[in-house]
């Protein structure tokens, strides 16, 4: 290797947000040199986001058409209050009638995603610029990352991980029950059915394919040769893990898509097709 | 130094079948030292196939015979030709000439993130100090008959790590050092990072590392945003398969009562 310069202990930097760059670094005053689109992803990843928690926070706090039997939507599953429409989750207490019941449940599926190793990247880049791209300066003066509280809470994952695979289960359910007719009888399909299905599975390939759960069933072991199920059950996770970033959007609009089917079919804008 | 437009200066190499695609290239090189510098312009020919270190040694022989490069192999495996082009971290030696428009001026800077010490060599004996900091592979006893074993599906993960060539451009994109100078007391880089992670996951290591990496290597700062597996020429999933899994294992070790409180009533057996 060359013969190296003696360097600083490089403390007095106000990095490339403030006053230009470091000490002793080849003095270049763009943010960036990059000449492709490196805008675009954040762009498109905050107008998505955007788009998205606009709706759900409108839809959560509506408190009207969120059941049109037999389809209850994703955003008020399990439904857990007296107040709630239909019949399909055990009502548990009263709360007061200006809380829409979405409110008590949201916290567990907002937590996992806003903790989700995938989206913190994708927040994290888009709306804090931390960096926007890559080899593009980020604005802020300081970076302390999630060293310190409240970021430090990232590492809760694991724990709305769990919580989302009860949800995951209600969601399953609720789509085994749109195979029975407004009147409660089974053997009917409608389009409503396949979508809530189609919701449930996406949901199950977003968790699984978590990175927590990569780990809790087998990343965490040294010798896989000594745990040849948990090294399988690993592999597996791990091809699904390849696809989180996939799974996490397509996942999230599946479950804006089905909220809004059964908002369509509660309003009377459209009727379900049935197949059976 | 050419101005755009001027006849270039260096030969093609045209063989025995006409000029083989070649033409002239712009190139904006940054040159200078610590004190100051500059972009400055070349035409310089380019055949065709090459890549961008074709042309910078071009224009060494043909134009700025005191331009500094540090290269090597000329193969990717060396990882010494790391630069910018185009305002991304790059090995000069894989990037072929061929993903620029012929019309398109290529911009060839030093790495942001380490102190220059001419045109497009930089001082990157912070990575060695910190190498230098990780604790070593520390082996259990051998076995009664003087051997260590283990199984090839034990070692996958921590091979992939080994096929690092330490090209320092993960180390270069990682915005928590590139942007904030300061920050390279605490934090270690990607690099090491997924060094810890080698280790820690190694099935013949007996050291735990966990908490040093949160509190001496700066695991927490990192904030997944993914870079450093953008720009490895070896493909290394650093993220996904290194540094997420030490930040997991972080979490075992720190922040999840329920293992902490298996592993102190021994229902959790070290793996």
């Amino acid at each position: 290797m060359t013969t190296t310069a003696p360097r600083g202990t490089g403390a007095a930097s106000p990095g490339h947000g403030g006053e230009g760059p470091a000490p002793r670094r080849a003095a270049i005053a763009a943010r960036t040199l990059r000449t492709d689109r490196w805008w675009l992803q954040p762009l498109l990843t905050v107008l998505a986001l955007v788009a998205f928690v606009g709706y759900s926070t409108f839809r959560a706090f509506q408190n009207a058409y969120y059941f049109s039997e037999p389809y209850i939507s994703p955003f008020y599953s399990p439904c857990i209050t007296t107040g709630c429409e239909g019949e399909t989750f055990p009502e548990l207490f009263t709360g007061p009638a200006w809380i829409s019941p979405a409110i008590y449940i949201l916290v567990v599926p907002l937590g996992f995603r806003l903790t989700c190793y995938y989206y913190r990247k994708a927040y994290y880049r888009s709306f804090w610029l931390s960096p926007p791209a890559c080899a593009v300066a980020e604005p802020h003066r300081r970076y302390t990352g999630e060293t310190r509280l409240p970021l430090l809470g990232q590492n809760l994952h694991r724990y709305f991980f769990y919580l989302g695979l009860l949800f995951n289960v209600v969601l399953t359910y609720d789509a085994v029950l749109a195979f029975r007719d407004e009147t409660g009888a089974w053997g009917h399909m409608g389009l409503g059915t396949l979508v809530l299905l189609a919701n449930a599975a996406l949901l199950w390939l977003y968790s699984l394919s978590c990175h927590s759960c990569r780990h809790a069933v087998g990343g965490r072991i040294n010798s896989f040769s000594r745990h040849p199920l948990r090294y399988r059950a690993w592999t597996l996770v791990s091809r699904l893990n390849a696809r989180h970033m996939q799974y996490a959007w397509i996942s999230l609009f599946g479950v804006a898509f089905a909220d809004f089917y059964v908002f369509l079919l509660a309003t009377g804008t459209i009727s379900d097709p049935r197949f059976f | 130094m050419t101005e755009p437009g001027e006849p270039s200066i260096g030969a093609v190499d045209e063989g025995q079948g006409g000029n083989r695609g070649g033409y002239d290239a712009t190139f904006r090189v940054w040159r200078g030292e610590a004190s100051g510098g500059e972009l400055q312009t070349f035409t310089v020919p380019v055949n065709e196939g090459e890549v961008v270190l074709d042309v910078i040694h071009r224009l060494q022989a043909t134009q700025a015979g005191d331009l500094a490069v540090r290269w090597n192999c000329k193969a990717g495996k060396c990882g010494s030709c790391s630069a910018e082009v185009n305002g991304r971290p790059r090995l000069m030696c894989l990037t072929r000439m061929s993903t620029f428009a012929e019309d398109e001026t290529v911009t060839v800077t030093p790495l942001r993130t380490f102190p220059v010490i001419r045109d497009l060599v930089t001082d990157v004996s912070y990575n060695y100090e910190k190498a230098a900091q990780i604790p070593a592979f520390t082996p259990r006893p051998r076995d009664p008959d003087g051997n260590h074993r283990m199984q090839q599906v034990d070692v996958d993960r921590p091979q992939e790590f080994r096929k690092c060539i330490e090209c320092w451009l993960c180390q270069n994109t990682c915005h928590v050092i590139r942007d904030h100078e300061e920050n390279k007391a605490a934090f270690a880089g990607p690099r090491f990072l997924i060094r810890l992670a080698e280790l820690d996951m190694h099935p013949l290591d007996v050291v735990d590392r966990r908490d040093a990496a949160q509190e001496e290597f700066g695991l927490g700062y990192c904030n997944i945003t993914k870079c450093c597996s953008e720009v490895c020429p070896e493909g290394i999933h650093l993220t996904d398969n290194g540094i997420i899994p030490l930040k997991e294992r972080v979490v075992d070790r720190k922040y999840d009562p329920l293992t902490w409180l298996g592993s102190k009533i021994r229902r959790r057996r070290p793996d």
